[in-house]
């Protein structure tokens, strides 16, 4: 359907743009004046009238066909008589019935008529579809074509049109974060209608399984979220302590005493680090580091876990490095090199410079740069998914197995969604927790960078 | 109190005394600097720890462990005739051609031998034995030497990778499955080729067979629709703020939001995908059309912050220029600023895509974990993605499996580098200084 109707499109798009300039060039004919705009403008008018109504059946149809039908195949059933039957399940039979996937062989008479009455809907629809995009251009360009006078002035309208276009663009990143907003909101009401919020934030024990049977004794869900909270900080606390001091001082060095070819060299080499996908530092966690924070847990008489915070938290520091040694170069760099002299001037050798003068003057920025790497190291996902724990323990010992907010809505969503069980619904909740977090984090560095940016300029 | 001052100081300050501190002075500013250049040094060593682990882990994926058999193509037992059609050659028995061809393997098996012996190789033994066939059919009752794909566990300890002196229990090979490994070994009927099912096939439960096409080609269909979506916004996006938007609120909210987007964590844009554009629009769940545009709508940010570089970055005196000559502002920009921006932009959209071709927790959260052992073909066919396949072969606890993890990484890292070269050219060939 996809590349039919695109084909389609394009025909039509193109027929609307050849007709609209042979079209105004005989109306200026006849009346003997020039046409205010070039032809091809015209022409250009007729394409986005031919197109728009063509693209709003297209989305139109992509978006509620599927719903339309479904329901109409399952208006047959009868959902209160039978109660064991699923509406999601029993369409995805009727439909692979319907396409030959299984075979008929075996399965019940409704399902069979329903796959037949779901086939002749959708052979219907798929006519229809065509039909409409067709009446609907040929509709766009009959109304558009009245216009097609050489006084119109439509090098003016299409510009607009491509403004408004270009508008569109720059709010997709509007829209973006009001899904982000809602689909987090919507989804996690939904969970705090069954699990208190305080027992949420508050509670300090996770258990993210409700029973299947009604008063099951001792199985009974709990969502208690500090231990997921206290695992993400102890990652965290790990990582930054891995990346603040490794990355700070390589900044130090490649600014302030790396010669011109040394940091051509280590820079591109630190951007291949930070190139190189999460998911990679978390194989390396999984078969290098870890087997190594175990044995060097038992050399020091600790039962390590293999999959330890230690293990997950140290790779993650080895992720966010050339993060903070990219940022904090930027900050020293844009220190002004008056202070620098000022401060040599006055005998100071260079690491006294760099320790009383340079960084007290980029602390603001190597403060938002370490609140970056902060908000990095919480919602960093695939090194703790494949390197951390999933258990949910309280501790603070470093060999222990913890478990992350992103872990989790990783372990909650893979595998069956059901979106009226408070489990799948857990992650939104965490996923919300998550996005306040790093958007308050984020918003805050951008903030002090900022400021420190407008100071030195 | 003068004079108290100068007697402190001409005692604090004796000339020896200055020198040593002038000593502890410079030897504090050689350390700090020696501090600096370790940080460095341990960078430079993880990078170069972390390649070394993966390729030396990886590299011997490229090959696979191969058996020659001795495989009678029997008329008899295919049952066809030298003038059956390519349908019923196609159809022919070559199971039990295989059977007869593990049976005599070795001489003098038993029949539990011949169990064990059968599970040491691979499960679609058969289908390469009917392709060789299918491309010289001539061979019709004849017996030919054909070397067959292992088995994971066979390959496995032939790389080197399994250890043998450990208890029988422990190992996935027993004692008497060593003794034909070791006989295969000495008549140098057991060696390693070119591991083309690596880059021949899908993902398969069996570690010998399974391979990166399918994901690889999954992962192309999702950075196309990254790609067709991304680069257009983007560059609108960019224009718009660049050169019509006007200065008031909404502008500085459309700029804060984008600022802000490229910082939120990436799962969070998988939770939009799973909750707008599969529960609300009903997009088919673990297609590369919602893993791309989940990805497009978070790689947008670092693909508009590099167009509005590069657009800032065109001299205004050709817009000026045109605008003199009397060209609309549309068609100065259009004309004249885009053209000369395009390689700059060119350059942001691919780093753009070289981020979303690493990216896995959002495709995880719109379901392209799933197990597809076949080949994509479209937009909108459930598919893998290269990162996912790597993170679901991380997490199989087969050991054949953690050698293509590893290669799977080095070809990932091997199209990361690709593409950032190719931005680099771009970006020295044809970006204009002024």
């Amino acid at each position: 359907m996809f590349y039919w109707s695109l084909i389609i499109i394009v025909l039509g798009i193109y027929s609307a743009y050849i007709f609209g300039k042979s079209r105004i060039k005989s109306n200026a004919k006849q009346l003997d004046i020039k046409t205010v705009s070039l032809p091809t403008y015209y022409a250009q008018y007729m394409m986005v009238w031919c197109l728009l109504p063509a693209l709003i059946v297209y989305f139109g149809w992509i978006i509620f066909e599927n719903q339309i039908i479904q329901n109409l195949v399952l208006a047959n059933f009868d959902f209160e008589l039978n109660p064991t039957l699923n509406p999601g399940l029993l369409i995805a039979e009727i439909k692979n019935v319907a396409s030959n996937i299984s075979f008929a062989e075996g399965k019940s008479i409704e399902i069979f008529n329903a796959a037949e009455h779901y086939s002749s809907l959708k052979f219907t629809s798929t006519v229809a579809f065509y039909l409409s995009i067709l009446i609907f251009m040929i509709l766009g360009v009959m109304i558009a074509s009245r216009k097609l006078q050489p006084t119109f002035r439509a090098q003016k309208s299409i510009e607009n049109y491509i403004k408004y276009f270009l508008f569109f663009c720059s709010t997709v990143a509007v829209l973006t974060t009001v899904g982000i907003v809602f689909s987090l909101l919507f989804e996690s009401l939904r969970f705090f209608s069954e699990v208190s919020i305080f027992e949420f934030l508050f509670g300090t024990k996770w258990y993210p399984y409700i029973p299947i049977r009604e008063g099951q004794s001792g199985s009974q869900g709990s969502f208690g979220a500090i231990p997921i909270f206290a695992g993400t900080f102890l990652i965290m606390i790990v990582a930054m302590s891995v990346a603040t001091p490794i990355g700070l001082f390589t900044a130090i060095y490649l600014s302030e005493y790396a010669s011109p070819k040394i940091r051509s060299i280590v820079k591109p080499l630190l951007e291949i680090l930070a190139g190189v996908p999460t998911i990679v530092y978390g194989f390396f966690a999984f078969v290098t580091v870890a087997p190594f924070v175990k044995t060097f847990g038992q050399s020091l008489g600790i039962d390590a876990s293999p999959t330890s915070a230690l293990a997950a938290g140290l790779v993650m520091g080895i992720m966010i490095i050339p993060f903070i040694s990219s940022l904090s170069d930027d900050v020293i760099n844009s220190v002004p090199q008056s202070l620098r002299e000022g401060s040599l001037g006055v005998g100071a050798n260079k690491a006294e410079t760099i320790k009383k003068v340079i960084l007290p003057a980029a602390l603001p920025g190597i403060v938002g740069a370490f609140l970056l790497g902060v908000s990095r190291a919480i919602g960093e996902t695939m090194i703790v998914v494949v390197a951390a724990g999933t258990a949910p323990n309280l501790t603070a010992n470093p060999f222990e197995n913890v478990t992350t907010v992103t872990v989790q809505i990783v372990i909650a969503l893979i595998g069956d969604q059901e979106f009226d069980d408070p489990r799948t619904l857990s992650a939104f909740a965490l996923g919300l927790v998550l996005f306040v977090i790093t958007l308050i984090l984020n918003i805050f560095a951008l903030r002090i960078v900022k400021k420190y940016r407008e100071r030195y300029e | 109190m003068l004079k108290n001052i100068e007697n402190d100081m001409s005692n604090q300050y004796s000339h020896e005394k200055i020198i040593q501190l002038r000593k502890k002075r410079s030897a504090a500013d050689r350390r700090f600097k020696t501090y600096g250049l370790i940080a460095t040094l341990m960078g430079m060593a993880i990078l170069f720890f972390l390649l070394f682990t993966i390729f030396s882990k990886g590299y011997s994926s490229f090959q696979k462990s191969v058996i020659e058999l001795e495989v009678s193509y029997d008329q008899e037992t295919l049952k066809i005739t030298s003038d059956s059609t390519y349908e019923e050659q196609v159809k022919a028995k070559f199971f039990r051609v295989k059977k007869n061809a593990i049976a005599k393997a070795l001489p003098d098996l038993s029949k539990k031998d011949i169990k064990l012996i059968n599970k040491m190789f691979s499960i679609n033994v058969d289908k390469e034995i009917k392709e060789y066939f299918l491309n010289n059919p001539n061979i019709l009752n004849t017996t030919q030497k054909i070397f067959v794909t292992a088995h994971s566990d066979v390959d496995q300890l032939l790389k080197g990778n399994a250890r043998r002196n450990i208890e029988e229990k422990k190992r996935k090979l027993n004692d008497r499955q060593l003794e034909f490994f070791d006989e295969f070994v000495s008549s140098g009927r057991l060696k390693t080729k070119f591991n083309n099912f690596f880059f021949k096939n899908a993902d398969s439960r069996h570690p010998e067979l399974a391979g990166i096409a399918g994901s690889f080609v999954g992962s192309l269909f999702t950075l196309m629709t990254v790609f067709l979506l991304a680069f257009p916004i983007g560059i609108g996006a960019s224009i718009y703020l660049e050169e019509f938007a006007p200065k008031n609120k909404f502008t500085e909210l459309i700029e804060v939001n984008i600022a802000n987007l490229a910082a939120v964590p990436s799962i969070v844009f998988g939770l939009l995908g799973l909750g707008i554009l599969l529960n609300v629009f009903g997009f088919p769940r673990s297609t590369p059309l919602v893993g791309g545009t989940v990805l497009a709508l978070m790689t947008l940010p670092t693909i508009i912050i590099a167009c509005r570089a590069s657009l800032k970055a065109v001299p205004p005196s050709i817009k000026e220029g045109a605008l003199a000559m009397g060209a609309s502002k549309m068609q100065a920009v259009f004309h004249h600023q885009v053209p000369l921006a395009l390689p700059g932009t060119l350059t942001g959209t691919i780093i753009g895509l070289a981020q979303a071709l690493g990216e896995t927790a959002p495709l995880i959260m719109i379901g392209m974990i799933a197990f597809i052992p076949n080949i994509p073909t479209g937009f909108t066919e459930p598919s893998a993605a290269l990162p996912v396949q790597i993170y679901l072969w991380v997490e199989s606890s087969e050991r054949g499996f953690q050698e293509k993890t590893a290669a799977a990484i080095v070809m990932i890292l091997i199209f990361l580098f690709l593409m950032n070269a190719l931005a680099v050219f771009l970006r020295s060939k044809f970006e204009r200084k002024w």
